[in-house]
């Protein structure tokens, strides 16, 4: 067990070391794709490869041929993946590396409705995206709409069935759970809670990642706010009481915490994603900044992956998705310190570097983690929209 | 002949005005099938659309009335016959700058001298030991995103009214003066109807740029202000919201109120510039 720690940690510090030969590099990265525990000599690790070929890519194209008729189409086009979200940068820059395919990256900052906009009105023209990475109500209206390719990755048995459409026209990708972010130089004590976030001692410091009447991400805090004031996934009324108390208490700032906010120290706390919160403890050491998932309200959200029916490179796309379902995909989102759609297969096969667990916060609190329906989700932005403008 | 030389700009209003402005009437009886309805203008007289208008109207109020008030006195103060050159050289090319800037860096530039931990707040806080935010003082609010729109508002008010101001000749204050008028008899018959028609006319283009403000208002407290045009974008754009034929219809409201301003303008204007005629 230690041993194989230790050789993972190895490959981590290997795949960052941008001085590693690109030759080995691909090789490595080849094998780790393919699951294949990694090995030293590049010569076996050729040999994993070519043992690999056999992997079928789940619509019966061999894997082999697939990156073939990937690269001869060259090209992948994204839409609405941030660098600094999820590791995405990471993503984009080792499939890359891996497959030597050109990347367009559209809307860097866009929303799931641009995306599947993006779909629609590019539809025919070779600028429109190939893959969306879209919330899950999104995908399920993208899917009704037949906007999607349905595709099975190789490791698609392994991606927990509550994530999945029946008809894998799309599929969980990775999945978060909203958190409490502060700067340990301007906030103290440390917050713990939602709860906690009403004292005294954190006036004008709250803020949310966005408005709950725009973003995704931020409705999912409203729902964490109502699991931690005795609300549930079918009702959130206590979430927007939460936020009105918090108002009145002169704690909430309406200001958008976004990466400058966080570096800048605008915005002391800022409820958000884990994966983006952890992701600032690195990113900018000089705020101190601390990332905890609060102990009365553990709410989880997951993106959903898809490929655009009209996709113009289909070959890549479906080469993209192999890749980001692929240990070494997965493990790049955990990175990121998002929770992959096959956290528990990886675990189960003991493919997670004990320093990417530790990482994160303890697997106690994420173990409470409740995820809504998009009937759920629907019903409660429903109340939102009707209710948060008079917060 | 002469009015050839017009059409590419007739051309210009009909893409970029005229056709764009007709979408958003024709979409804002249509539901999301297409079918003509009119639920969503029904929808913008309940609440809370009500309060979001009348908030939206409510600063540009506010900051059209300070800021032609406070842009007339600088104006004048700056311009009339007698100031030195330098003087208005610098308040007319300081409000050329000032008058065009908005939107998100306006926003980032009051953020950083007068938010939480703005180089300001923070000064003050540390050499006069006074926490603006701890008492009561908040930029992310309707006085904040006030305080804000009269950085670019008084400049504007400065620049449109600056040629009405050079229109009042030393020679008429004299005049009255030789005619044993009053300092307030010379503004209530001279100063006041001369610059009335130009000061009114400067009000409804503040009003306008305000109520039309999006990225400023958003830069700033798009979380904790709900003006009209934010709500649009929530509507046009939003991962929760999403309804583009609202917006259509939000923004149709907008025209309306444009609108009764408009027809509340025209007939001052006109009794105002009676004395012209």
């Amino acid at each position: 067990m230690e041993d194989y720690e230790l050789h993972d940690e190895e490959f981590w510090r290997k795949l960052e070391e941008e001085s590693m030969s690109r030759h080995a590099m691909l090789r490595r990265s080849a094998a780790a794709a393919f699951g294949v525990t990694l090995l030293s000599s590049p010569a076996a690790a050729w040999a994993a490869r070519r043992g690999g070929a056999e992997a079928l890519a789940a619509d019966g194209t061999p894997l082999k041929t697939l990156i073939k008729a990937a690269k001869k189409e060259g090209h992948l086009n994204v839409i609405a993946l941030p660098h600094d979200w999820a590791n995405y940068g990471q993503m984009i820059s080792s499939f890359k590396k891996k497959y030597g395919l050109g990347m367009t990256e559209d809307n860097p900052n866009g929303s799931s409705s641009q995306e599947n906009q993006a779909i629609r009105s590019l539809k025919g023209d070779k600028r429109a995206p190939d893959v969306v990475d879209v919330g899950p109500s999104f995908a399920v209206a993208g899917a009704d709409e037949g906007l999607y390719r349905p595709y099975k990755v190789a490791t698609y048995k392994t991606i927990p069935a509550s994530m999945k459409d029946a008809r894998a026209r799309w599929y969980g990708d990775y999945w978060g759970a909203i958190s409490i972010g502060y700067n340990a130089n301007l906030v103290k004590p440390a917050p713990k809670s939602f709860k906690d976030l009403l004292k005294p001692a954190y006036k004008n410091k709250v803020a949310l990642n966005g408005s709950p009447l725009s973003s995704n991400s931020a409705v999912s805090i409203v729902f964490a706010a109502a699991l931690a004031n005795g609300g549930s996934v079918n009702n959130i009324t206590p979430g927007i009481d939460f936020f009105h108390r918090l108002k009145q208490a002169g704690n909430f700032i309406p200001v958008d915490g976004t990466p400058q906010t966080v570096a800048s120290g605008q915005t002391p706390i800022v409820l958000d994603w884990d994966y983006l919160n952890l992701a600032y403890k690195k990113e900018f050491p000089a705020v101190h900044w601390a990332a905890t998932i609060p102990s009365d309200g553990v709410y989880g959200s997951f993106y959903c992956q898809a490929i655009n029916a009209g996709a113009p490179h289909p070959n890549a796309a479906k080469l993209w998705m192999e890749f980001l379902y692929s240990d070494q995909g997965q493990l790049i989102w955990l990175k990121g310190y998002s929770h992959p759609a096959r956290f528990k297969d990886l675990i189960k096969r003991k493919k997670v570097p004990a320093a990417l667990i530790r990482a994160l916060p303890s697997s106690k609190l994420y173990n409470k983690v409740k995820f809504a329906t998009p009937a759920q989700q629907e019903k409660a932005k429903a109340e939102i929209a009707a209710k948060w403008p008079s917060i | 002949m002469a009015w050839i030389g017009l059409l590419p700009f007739f051309a210009y209003a009909l893409l970029f005005l005229f056709i764009p402005a007709g979408e958003v009437i024709v979409g804002a009886f249509k539901d999301n099938k297409g079918a003509a309805t009119l639920d969503h203008i029904h929808k913008l007289v309940h609440q809370p659309y009500v309060d979001q208008y009348w908030l939206s109207i409510k600063i540009s109020l506010i900051t059209a009335g300070l800021g032609c008030l406070f842009g007339l006195l600088i104006a004048y103060a700056a311009l009339r016959q007698g100031t030195p050159r330098v003087v208005r050289a610098v308040v007319t090319t300081f409000s050329g700058v000032a008058a065009n800037f908005a939107g998100i860096p306006l926003a980032f530039a009051f953020i950083a001298t007068l938010g939480t931990i703005g180089v300001v707040t923070t000064f003050i806080k540390d050499h006069l030991h006074y926490d603006l935010y701890a008492h009561g003082f908040t930029l992310f609010g309707e006085r904040g995103v006030e305080l804000v729109y009269l950085y670019f508002q008084i400049p504007l008010m400065i620049l449109v009214i600056a040629p009405a101001v050079d229109g009042l000749r030393t020679e008429w204050r004299e005049a009255a003066s030789n005619l044993g008028a009053s300092s307030w008899q010379y503004w209530r018959h001279v100063g006041i109807p001369v610059l009335m028609p130009s000061f009114l006319g400067a009000f409804i283009l503040l009003f306008g740029n305000s109520f039309s403000a999006y990225a400023t208002a958003y830069g700033i407290a798009a979380n904790g202000i709900s003006i009209i045009p934010i709500t649009i974008g929530f509507y046009y754009s939003g991962n929760v919201l999403f309804d583009p034929h609202f917006a259509e219809a939000l923004a149709f409201g907008m025209f309306v109120v444009l609108a009764v301003m408009m027809l509340l303008y025209v007939p001052l204007q006109r009794r105002s510039a009676r004395w012209m005629r």
